[in-house]
């Protein structure tokens, strides 16, 4: 989790007060509107709204998973990340540049030079073949026939679609066309990676190297990668951070221990009710500060999950267990009582 | 009217009102006529007087766009350009001493090709199809017409195809043009074509450039159309990829909406192709050689046998053509195997040289040989024969038998039976029917009449329909040709009902076996591919040269919308409404009459509005034949520069076939909205 590390950077996208809303005259609709209105008072003037007031950053080298019900706005608040919807109000930048103020050259620049996107029904062009598809954003890069079509395969391989690469899109599977705009954003290594829902229709085998190949690119590379997913194992897997989103608003953005341990709103603790808190909280999270507690025996380590530590919390007698970083410093006491109420709901 | 009696159901739909009002228009219009005696004269015709010059105003206006504003340096620069082109054409087709002087091409390399073609787009049988046709056309000895046709054509469509595609990408853009060049299309696609063609010949000379500006012209409408159409159905996330790719404005448009939208697009060119035919066909009008002008020369000699042979070869371009632009549409790319040779992808490119370059050997060769005459063919100089024809079928080599196909007519309809069936239907259908017809619309006065319009207009649409009929039909009074639009417009009614006592009763009968409507569609299909000027020749074989021959030609054109989309509305009925109706224990008839026919009478509804605009269409060539309507008067004008009478003829036309067109449009819509067919 690299979440602590990169905070204090200049974040890499920043979004001030986003409003996107769908409709006949949206901006002079804003200007009037009341702005603490929900989305049905707002629906029944005739107006959609796709994103409401969301502020957020995302930093560098981060994963941010977004989360919500279907028609919460996910897919909206990304076009709006990325200028594919020019937004009503508020202020988006990224690089420190506020994107609704870029000219079409610039805006194109800055798509050709740091972004990618993976769409949720993948967005193939149909007369092109895969390899083709493949290759078209190095093409508007302006790299030439011999080296995109090297990277073009190398992608496919790794995408798994090898023999296939003169296929054309509507000659393959949902999960095979999906692998394809996988391929495509991944032919191009952007700096900033949108993804909405790119491994829905992947079997759980392949869905799985995916994330992985993802979560390596971000960690060697560095890449900032706004993903979104409906399923939470996925986002535990993936996220430093979870926003989730309802009716075009944020209701809570934050890591996946404070996200199920402190649940800003009623919405967001039903909406992760279901989950087994356990196998999101680290011991790093509910660790006191060590000091005031005499700490003896092995320390567990940050990282480990409440889930992972089960069997010692039963066994071991001790109300408070040391915890340590990576670097095997103790840097906390994990107060055994809480860390079982974790474990085994807390009777609540 | 018969026609008001000829549609059902729609009153009780429409709430009594709305009837109501139509029939108190309907007494003002029966008051009128009673009184049609005791009525001054001008309440029965518009006095002289009382018509605005219009012909001579817009000539002045022509005029003056043409000569002050210097249009005609504008055309007259573009026909330069275009000239170009078709000498080209002209060259390589039928070896016009022009540019590049290399030409003729001799037939068989062009059969050739075309077959190689045929292959690539639909397989051996669209193969043999295609070298057939071309075989054919050589060996009747039409080679040399048939290329004068498509020298044009071949200008012709591809130049109406990027005009097309450029406006209708402008359309697409740009809301406020798509705005604006809308109705101008509606319009555009009423006109009948003669007033297409008179405009282009003063601008753009006689000739095959007029010719070819008036075909570009008359098929752009369509291109535009489609265009729009299958722009806007590129999903959105296909738009986004190629923004999130990085595309510019350009590349957006020439490598994601265009390839993206070729479906449409390719439908677009196959209606570019068949409406420039159409037209090449009917460019005979104004003097330009070809098919359609032969044609023309032999029906106006009563050379049927002749003409019999011109239109199959026209039917079959026809049928060519659009079979091979439609499987184009339908021919997606299929994927080769990686590390597939040069070659293999591009075998038809190299076939279809290889196939040229090889008959073009043949025939250079070939046309050294020795002649041998169709006449003294024999089975052991068929090889000296064919070796003969190669380089190029003269007229004492061609094997056509228009003579003996004369004769073979002639003597046919000449047996007693069949000539006292055509003597009576003759008769019976100018005597009782048409003439009796005519007289009562013509007796009308002109007031009533525009009353009349205007309540079947109210009893079907509704009240913004009637007005805008009223207006319709008023300004066609003011244009001074009142009686021979009433011709015009009695001529296209009583073709349409005749067309509707044949083509409902057929459709219906077809419905009841999936075979049969499949093998009918596929007929209607195929005949509405054939230029119109091919249904004036039974039309004359049968009947001679007079009204009945008119009437009939339309009626042979307007049975086929009406026939398929009868079949295509009753096939369309929810199988469980019938089988409701099967289980209450309604016979077959009742079963027709009450739950078939009215949930199918939306969709016949749009075969109803094609065939009253394929009358008006056909009226106006028909008027060839000699008839008293606008028609005549139209093709009169091209003769001379009459380009003010013109247009308000051709307007005339588009007037009278626009009201139809709005009132039988809003009230299906109004139907099927009542139904629920959404
Ligand atoms: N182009 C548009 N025009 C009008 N309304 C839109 C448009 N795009 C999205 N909306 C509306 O905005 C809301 C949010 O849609 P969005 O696609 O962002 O949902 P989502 O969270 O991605 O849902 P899903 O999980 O189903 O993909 C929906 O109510 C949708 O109807
Ligand atoms: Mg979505």
């Amino acid at each position: 989790m690299s979440s602590s590390s990169t905070s204090q950077s200049s974040p890499v996208i920043s979004a001030r007060n986003v409003w996107k809303l769908f409709g006949p005259s949206p901006e002079r609709y804003l200007k009037s509107m009341d702005k603490g209105m929900d989305f049905e008072a707002i629906r029944a003037d005739g107006y959609i709204a796709g994103v409401r007031d969301v502020s957020i950053d995302v930093h560098k080298g981060e994963m941010l998973v977004i989360m919500g019900l279907s028609g919460s706005g996910k897919s909206t608040l990304v076009r709006c990340f990325s200028r594919l919807h020019d937004i009503t109000g508020g202020v988006i930048e990224v690089d420190g540049q506020d994107i609704m103020g870029l000219s079409e050259k610039d805006l194109i620049a800055l798509r050709r030079s740091k972004m990618g996107m993976v769409f949720q029904s993948f967005g193939l062009l149909p007369h092109r073949t895969v390899l083709e598809n493949v290759a078209f954003p190095l093409e508007m890069r302006g790299q030439d026939k011999h080296t995109r079509r090297e990277r073009a395969l190398e992608v496919v391989k790794l995408v798994g679609l090898e023999g296939r690469e003169e296929y054309f899109p509507r000659e393959l599977s949902g999960g095979q066309q999906q692998r394809v705009g996988i391929a495509r954003s991944l032919a191009i290594e952007p700096d900033i990676w949108f993804l909405d829902e790119p491994f829905s229709a992947l079997d759980p085998l392949i869905r799985r190297e995916m994330q992985d190949e993802f979560l390596r690119l971000q960690e060697m590379l560095g890449k900032t990668i706004v993903f979104i997913t409906h399923d939470f194992d996925e986002a535990l897997r993936l996220a430093d951070r979870i926003a989730i989103m309802k009716d075009g608003a944020v209701e809570q953005c934050d890591t996946p221990d404070q996200i199920v341990l402190n649940p800003a709103t009623e919405y967001v603790r039903k909406f992760t009710e279901d989950i087994e808190k356990a196998r999101v909280v680290h011991a790093g999270v509910l660790a006191e500060a060590a000091n005031g507690h005499s700490l003896e025996g092995a320390p567990v380590s940050a990282k480990a999950s409440i889930h992972d530590l089960a069997r010692l919390l039963v066994e071991d007698g001790r109300a408070y267990i040391p915890v340590s970083d990576a670097d095997g410093q103790v840097t906390g006491a994990l107060d055994r009582a809480k860390a079982l109420d974790v474990l085994l709901g807390s009777g609540a | 009217m018969t026609l008001v009696a000829d549609m059902p159901g729609a009153a009780n739909a429409q709430g009594l009102s709305q009837s109501q009002k139509a029939g108190i228009l309907l007494l003002a219009a029966v008051a009128l006529m009673l009184a049609r005696p005791i009525l001054p004269d001008a309440m029965v015709r518009l006095p002289e007087w009382a018509i605005p010059p219009l012909a001579p105003m817009l000539d002045a206006l022509f005029n003056f766009i043409k000569d002050d504003l210097g249009l005609i340096h504008l055309t007259r620069f573009l026909t330069g350009q275009l000239e170009v082109l078709l000498d080209a054409t002209a060259n390589l087709l039928y070896g016009k001493r022009r540019w590049p002087n290399l030409g003729p091409i001799p037939w068989p390399a062009i059969a050739a090709a075309g077959a190689v073609l045929g292959y690539a787009l639909g397989g051996w049988r669209m193969a043999v199809f295609a070298g057939g046709t071309f075989i054919w056309t050589a060996l009747v000895g039409q080679w040399k017409i048939a290329m004068q046709t498509m020298s044009v054509l071949t200008v012709a469509a591809p130049v109406a195809f990027l005009v097309g595609l450029g406006l209708g990408i402008l359309a697409w853009k740009y809301r406020g043009f798509d705005r604006v060049i809308k109705p101008i299309l509606s319009v555009l696609q009423t006109l009948p074509f003669f007033t297409y063609l008179l405009p282009a010949v003063i601008f753009f000379k006689v000739g095959p450039t007029a010719g070819a500006v008036a075909t570009i012209v008359y098929a752009i409408p369509p291109m535009i159309l489609m265009t729009t159409l299958g722009l806007r159905k590129v999903p959105a996330e296909v738009v986004e990829a190629g923004k999130m790719s990085g595309c510019t404005r350009l590349q957006m448009l020439t490598r994601v909406y265009i390839p993206a939208a070729r479906t449409e697009i390719l439908v677009g060119v196959n209606q570019v192709i068949m409406l420039c035919l159409a037209m090449v066909v009917l460019t005979a009008f104004i003097g330009m050689p070809g098919l359609g002008a032969k044609l023309l020369s032999n029906m106006g000699s009563f050379k049927i046998g002749n003409s019999f042979e011109i239109g199959v070869t026209i039917v079959l371009l026809a049928i060519m053509l659009d079979r091979m632009s439609k499987a184009w549409v339908l021919k997606q790319p299929e994927h080769f195997e990686r590390g597939t040779p040069w070659w293999k992808r591009n075998v038809y490119l190299i076939g279809f040289v290889g196939a040229f370059v090889v008959f073009l050997g043949i025939s250079v060769l070939a046309a050294s040989l020795p002649n041998v005459l169709a006449d003294d063919l024999s089975l052991r100089n068929l090889p000296g024969y064919i070796g003969g024809i190669l380089d190029e079928v003269t007229r004492k080599q061609s094997l056509s038998n228009g003579k003996e196909i004369d004769t073979a007519i002639k003597g046919f309809l000449a047996i007693d039976g069949i000539q006292a069936v055509t003597e009576w239907l003759r008769w019976f259908l100018n005597v009782k029917v048409l003439i009796p017809f005519r007289n009562a619309m013509l007796w009308v006065p002109t007031p009533a009449f525009i009353l009349l319009v205007m309540a079947f207009a109210w009893w079907l649409a509704g009240r913004r329909e009637a007005l805008i009929a009223g207006l319709f039909f008023t300004l066609v009074a003011f244009s001074g040709w009142w009686d021979r639009s009433v011709i015009t417009l009695y001529t296209v009614i009583s073709a349409t009902i005749l067309a509707m006592m044949i083509g409902i009763p057929l459709g219906i009968f077809a419905s009841r076996s999936e075979r049969w409507a499949g093998r009918i569609l596929l007929a209607c299909d195929t005949a509405q591919t054939f230029p119109s000027f091919i249904y004036l020749i039974p039309a004359i074989m049968l009947f001679g040269v007079n009204d009945v021959a008119v009437v009939f030609s339309i009626l042979i054109f307007a049975t086929v919308p009406l026939t398929r989309y009868t079949i295509e509305g009753l096939r369309t009925v929810p199988p469980e409404m019938t089988e409701a109706a099967d289980m209450s224990g309604a016979s077959r008839l009742q079963k027709l009459l009450s739950v078939q026919l009215p949930l199918a009478l939306p969709t016949m509804a749009v075969g109803f509005n094609q065939a009253i605009m394929f009358a008006f269409f056909m009226v106006i060539i028909a008027a060839f034949i000699g008839t008293q309507d606008l028609g005549q008067e139209l093709q009169r004008t091209l003769a001379g520069t009459d380009l003010g009478k013109n247009f308000v003829l051709g307007m005339n036309v588009s007037l009278m076939a626009l009201t139809f067109d709005l009132i039988i449009t809003k009230w299906a819509e109004t139907r099927k909205q009542a139904l629920g067919l959404g």
